[in-house]
């Protein structure tokens, strides 16, 4: 299935309230679509059999930076019987970071969702073990933040050089 | 400064020297340093103990836990994280203990001086550190240096002389 296939496929399936565009720049071709159906989307994905992306490859975050207000969580698909990519794009708007976690579906995003949590700050609902996984549990901010200031003291050591 | 072999040897086996001298000797021959890396200098540091340089013909031989061991060669970055976890394994070393920052990172932070924001700018902000080897990372050749320098130091201390006593009784003398 082509890129504009697939586009068209998920678009008669779900409409365009919840397909909402395309990124024809990225690559692999990314699909952007509505935050709050994420887990719907992902599943059909996951379980069509036109489709079935079997593999979550990787999940990542982006802050576009304060001027713009928003952050991403970008989803890299890919499917093993029809060797296809596919990625899936979702805008989250600085005041409210929250998205539903996809964990229950690739168990591999449990870890990937903590360092997207861990150094952006974006909350997975219904993740199973939401903490940090890189930085000590009790260090203060998101640093892959744009407006991100490190702290002045940690533990006592200074953290300026 | 030679070795205490060196020294004075023969006349029928006896070797006439200071209490100190012996001790000293062989403390700075059988330097233990605690087997733990953090980064890329650790591999360069089982380089330098492997077979090709060899840090076994020093006496240097790596332990598997602080209590056993004499010195703690920091060898890699260390993270905030790590730091808290370095400065318990240096508390848990019995004394005389030495450290020996190795490398770039541990020395002052590095590569990550600047953006790192989870790079402790040095070891020495934790603990104390005798020999700071420099390189990014070090070869063994300056690893070794590194503890020829230490053994240096090892060679002119004095475990025999009572420090602490003359401090007490010289503060004695300064309130009477």
């Amino acid at each position: 299935m082509t890129f504009e296939e697939l586009y068209a496929y998920l678009l008669q399936k779900f409409g365009e309230e919840v397909i909402t565009g395309q990124d024809e720049q990225s690559s692999p071709k990314a699909i952007l679509v509505d935050s709050a159906t994420i887990v719907e989307i992902l599943s059909f994905l996951h379980e069509d059999e036109h489709l079935y992306f079997d593999m979550l490859s990787c999940l990542t975050g982006l802050d576009n930076g304060p001027e713009v207000g928003t952050m991403e969580v970008i989803y890299n698909l890919y499917s093993i019987p029809y060797d296809q990519s596919l990625m899936v794009k979702v805008t989250l708007p600085q005041d409210k970071l929250e998205i539903e976690s996809v964990s229950s579906i690739w168990q591999t995003a449990e870890w990937h969702e903590r360092e997207v949590f861990d150094l952006l700050g974006i909350s997975f609902l219904n993740h199973p073990d939401l903490r940090r996984i890189l930085l000590p549990n009790d260090w203060e901010g998101h640093p892959l933040r744009k407006d991100y200031q490190e702290q002045e003291y940690y533990h006592g050591i200074k953290v300026k050089y | 400064m030679g070795g205490f072999l060196d020294q004075q040897f023969g006349e029928g086996g006896i070797i006439v020297s200071k209490v100190d001298d012996l001790l000293n000797w062989a403390r700075l021959s059988s330097i233990w340093p605690m087997g733990f890396g953090l980064a890329c200098c650790a591999i360069e540091m089982m380089g330098t103990n492997a077979s090709g340089y060899d840090l076994d013909r020093f006496g240097v031989i790596p332990r598997p836990s602080p209590r056993l061991s004499d010195v703690m060669i920091v060898a890699g970055t260390v993270t905030f994280k790590m730091g808290d976890r370095v400065k318990r394994l240096y508390e848990q070393m019995a004394e005389p203990r030495y450290v020996i920052s190795m490398g770039s990172c541990s020395n002052c932070g590095g590569p990550y001086w600047e953006h790192g924001y989870h790079v402790v700018k040095g070891v020495d902000r934790i603990i104390p550190v005798d020999v700071y080897v420099p390189g990014c990372p070090p070869r063994p050749e300056a690893l070794i240096g590194g503890i020829l320098k230490l053994q240096e130091k090892i060679r002119n201390e004095s475990r025999m002389k009572p420090v602490a006593l003359e401090k007490i009784l010289a503060k004695k003398k300064a309130t009477v």
